[in-house]
């Protein structure tokens, strides 16, 4: 083999893994990914049941139920309640009136069923999404800004 | 005073480095053997400045001095003396501290070490690494300064985040920080031969050990976070693909085609452009961890920094390094000169497939770990990339390099034989079918990809041991003969067949634990019994008592297999008061590789307890194939060929033309 045809099988082989490396990341792009979303976005996209996203917002006060290791909250963003149910064990900083992000799938308009919920894991964190998504509906408190100013935070999953 | 003691030596380093990154420089440049030489001094004056800096910092830990902010916000005057010493870095100033200190480190070890250097690049070497060293010293003292005073000073402090109170997180982060920034060294070396505009294979003799030394210290932090987060964050896993942890595995993939090509580069003095590439890419990819982790652009446990000046601050030190360094190699590289020919079917040629399928796969965890921000930035939809995108395109890119893995070390240097290679490796193909055949039968049902990855990793890893059997001629000649050849064995050789026989363990407790791991997750009283795999436990009782900073609760659980008593299990959630919040503390019951997970839920008012169980066939593996593959490095690393009084050859070398 010459120098030329040596380079040439190189630089064919490097572009041939490039290439279904390339395939490999399309693919799981357009079927893996969960797009983050406020109880308003689910109510006003008017999603689809059975769509798998990631739910972020507040524990309404007083919403949360259990019976052994069932556990079901209302997640409102101050504007559109969404009820969770979740079957096993919460994060240790769940707390009503808090920040909590659910991934799993719609159930319908109003409910979703979790199959992890993450929740902060200090007294002075609001997890980023949850932030934004309050500011957008306006019901952005300033403590809220000071508790997610505040240093270390460390959302912890849970499933 | 020690704080001020403190902060003035950090000035004092500043300065220094600031010497130090431009009169060598300039040395180098117009051929001054005086200018050139004042680098080394001033590396070891360097450590010895920011040493003091961070022993200042160490000592207001330990005696509590609340007056500092740094450690009134971290620490606790209850807290044991080992966490007070790792609250050090369980912050975002005092890491970025320790991030310096170790910079230093490397530097001073260079320039000891370094005395049979040719002297222009031994120059420009530590002016390079000063550059960076100038970088973040400003960046702590602009940004970051751990010395800031309170005005008035409190009583008590708020206390360390108590999941960072733990001998896992105590020494993750320093191995962790000695790989990234090892990794400067490569970087350093690389740009001084793209300054120098040659580069040689005596180069690569004196980047390889140290490339090593950092590999093997990033793999070993790697392996600890990982075990840290199975045991401490309470639901069983040991891998998240949490950007996070992306931010360290790309460094490690990108180090380990360094270490690859580096060999070639040594051995054959070929790949040189590559290896230069790659050992800058391998440091930038350290410095785009330490960005994500330290920015606040990603929330997480290692989110210590969430002021926007400091993440426009790393950014722009990222864009100078990243950018300015690339800038450099598209300029100079093209007069960096070829080496040698080699066939596609060759050591080189396998080699070169480990480069490209290594670099892919960080490709493809880039692409992962970055798209979310890259799409937030540009559309405002917020995403998040979990693990069935690292599965589905991280493993299929894996799978084949530790398929190719055992032909590697087998073929030839130049022009090998991948038919003979296959012949050798034949017990290698039948172990793993046969381990493959039986796994299927038991778990008949099952998952059908686990029995396959098991052979995968059987291959691996009897193709490892057959590589050094070949070696030493193991029964083709008299035993005794064959001692002497493995004595006689280059370390390097075994190195490698120790390193890779560790992926194999690795890949095995990996292909076990996440298909063949059994849950539970149920609420129990005291005295029920739950069963899982043939293990019974029965709830005993439920007390609660008190540690030095906190208060826990204690579930005790007696573990019974066919009726005799093999364990008890006790997990906890601990309360802090300091910062009123708790932790969830796992119980792990080891039978041979494998463990019984327990971690306990909230507890009702009427005393039943959730529970979550778990039973993890061969997950130890994980972290032993993990250790095993540090050995390995080890090893290597104290081949004759790679110690410290053997480059003396390289600079003999070094006077011909390098050409």
């Amino acid at each position: 083999m010459t120098r030329k045809q040596r380079r040439l099988v190189m630089i064919g082989s490097g572009l041939a893994v490039l290439a279904v490396a390339a395939v490999l990341v399309m693919t799981a792009l357009r079927d893996s990914i969960v797009f983050f979303n406020s109880p308003t976005d689910i109510v006003e996209k008017n999603m689809q049941a059975g769509s798998r996203i990631r739910l972020g917002g507040l524990v309404q006060p007083g919403s949360l139920q259990r019976k052994n290791i069932d556990a079901s909250f209302d997640v409102t963003d101050g504007k559109n309640v969404i009820r969770v149910s979740y079957r096993g064990i919460l994060p240790d900083l769940f707390r009503e009136g808090q920040g909590v992000v659910a991934e799993g799938q719609l159930i319908d308009g109003h409910s979703f069923r979790a199959d992890s919920v993450l929740a902060k894991h200090d007294e002075n964190y609001m997890p980023k999404e949850v932030a934004d998504a309050l500011k957008k509906q306006g019901h952005w408190k300033d403590d809220y800004g000071n508790q997610a100013g505040a240093q270390k935070s460390s959302p912890v999953k849970s499933q | 005073m020690i704080a001020e003691i403190g902060h003035y030596a950090l000035v004092l380093a500043l300065a220094l480095a600031l010497i130090q990154a431009v009169v060598p420089l300039v040395g180098a440049r117009i051929k001054d053997p005086v200018m050139m030489s004042v680098a080394g001094p001033t590396a070891l004056a360097q450590l010895a400045f920011v040493g003091l800096s961070f022993a200042a910092l160490t000592t207001l830990y330990v005696i509590s001095d609340f007056s500092v902010v740094n450690v009134f916000e971290n620490s606790h005057s209850a807290k044991p003396l080992s966490y007070k010493i790792s609250g050090v870095w369980g912050n975002h100033e005092g890491s970025m501290l320790l991030w310096a200190l170790i910079l230093a480190l490397f530097g001073a070890l260079v320039a000891l070490f370094g005395r049979n250097l040719p002297p222009t690049l031994r120059a420009n070497v530590l002016a390079v690494q000063s550059f960076i060293a100038v970088a973040f010293e400003f960046f702590i003292l602009a940004t970051s300064n751990p010395f800031a005073r309170l005005a008035q000073p409190p009583f008590e402090g708020r206390d360390l985040n108590p999941v960072l109170q733990d001998i896992g997180l105590a020494v993750h982060p320093p191995l962790l920080y000695l790989g990234y920034v090892g990794f400067s060294i490569s970087f350093s070396f690389a740009v001084a031969a793209l300054i120098e505009g040659r580069i040689d294979a005596a180069w690569a003799r004196w980047v390889r050990p140290w490339t090593l030394a950092a590999w093997m210290f990033l793999t070993l932090g790697i392996a600890m976070g990982s075990y840290w987060a199975y045991y401490e964050l309470g639901w069983g896993g040991w891998w998240f693909w949490d950007p996070v942890e992306n931010a360290s595995l790309m460094p490690w993939i990108a180090g380990t085609a360094l270490l690859h090509s580096a060999l070639v580069m040594e051995k054959r003095n070929a790949l040189k452009v590559w290896t230069v590439l790659l050992a800058i890419l391998t440091f930038s990819l350290s410095l785009l961890g330490t960005f994500l982790v330290r920015s606040g652009v990603l929330t997480s446990v290692h989110t210590f920094a969430t002021d926007p000046t400091r993440g426009v601050f790393i950014l722009a030190i990222l864009i100078f390094f990243i950018g300015g360094s690339l800038a450099l190699y598209a300029w100079r590289a093209p007069s960096l000169k070829q080496g040698g020919l080699f066939a596609p079917i060759s050591r080189e040629g396998a080699l070169v497939l480990n480069n490209l399928l290594l670099t892919t796969a960080c490709a493809t965890v880039f692409v992962g770990t970055l798209y979310p921000l890259a799409l937030e930035a540009l559309t405002g939809d917020k995403i998040s990339v979990g693990p069935p995108f690292f599965n589905a395109t991280f493993g299929p890119l894996f799978l084949p390099l530790m398929i190719a893995m055992p032909f590697g070390p087998l073929l030839a240097w130049k022009r090998g034989d991948l038919l003979g290679a296959a012949q050798r490796l034949t017990l290698a193909f039948a172990v793993a079918l046969i381990a493959m055949a039986t796994v299927f039968a038991i778990e008949w049902g099952g998952p059908v990809l686990a029995p396959f990855l098991i052979g995968v990793a059987v291959f691996a890893m009897i193709g490892a041991l057959i590589d050094l059997k070949e070696r030493i001629q193991l029964f083709h000649q008299p035993f005794a003969v064959s001692l002497r050849r493995l004595v006689g064995l280059p370390r390097s050789a075994i190195g490698t067949a120790i390193a890779h026989f560790g992926l194999g363990v690795c890949l095995l407790g990996i292909a076990c634990e996440a298909n063949y791991g059994a849950e539970r997750i149920l609420s129990m009283k005291a005295g029920q019994t739950v069963s899982i795999r043939g293990y019974d436990l029965t709830f005993d009782n439920l007390v609660s008592r008190a540690g030095p900073n906190y208060r826990e609760l204690v579930a005790r659980f007696t573990v019974r297999s066919g009726g005799t008593t093999i364990g008890v299990l006790d997990p906890s959630k601990r309360t802090f008061q300091a910062r009123n919040s708790s932790t969830t503390e796992a119980a792990l019951l080891t039978r041979g590789f494998s463990q019984i997970y327990l971690s306990l839920g909230d507890v009702s008012d009427d005393g039943s307890v959730a529970i979550r169980l778990y039973h993890k066939p061969l997950v130890l593996l994980i972290w032993l194939g993990s250790v095993v593959m540090v050995f390995g490095g080890a090893m290597s690393l104290s081949d004759r060929r790679l110690r410290i009084g053997a480059p003396r050859v390289a600079r003999r070398r070094n006077l011909q033309p390098a050409e």
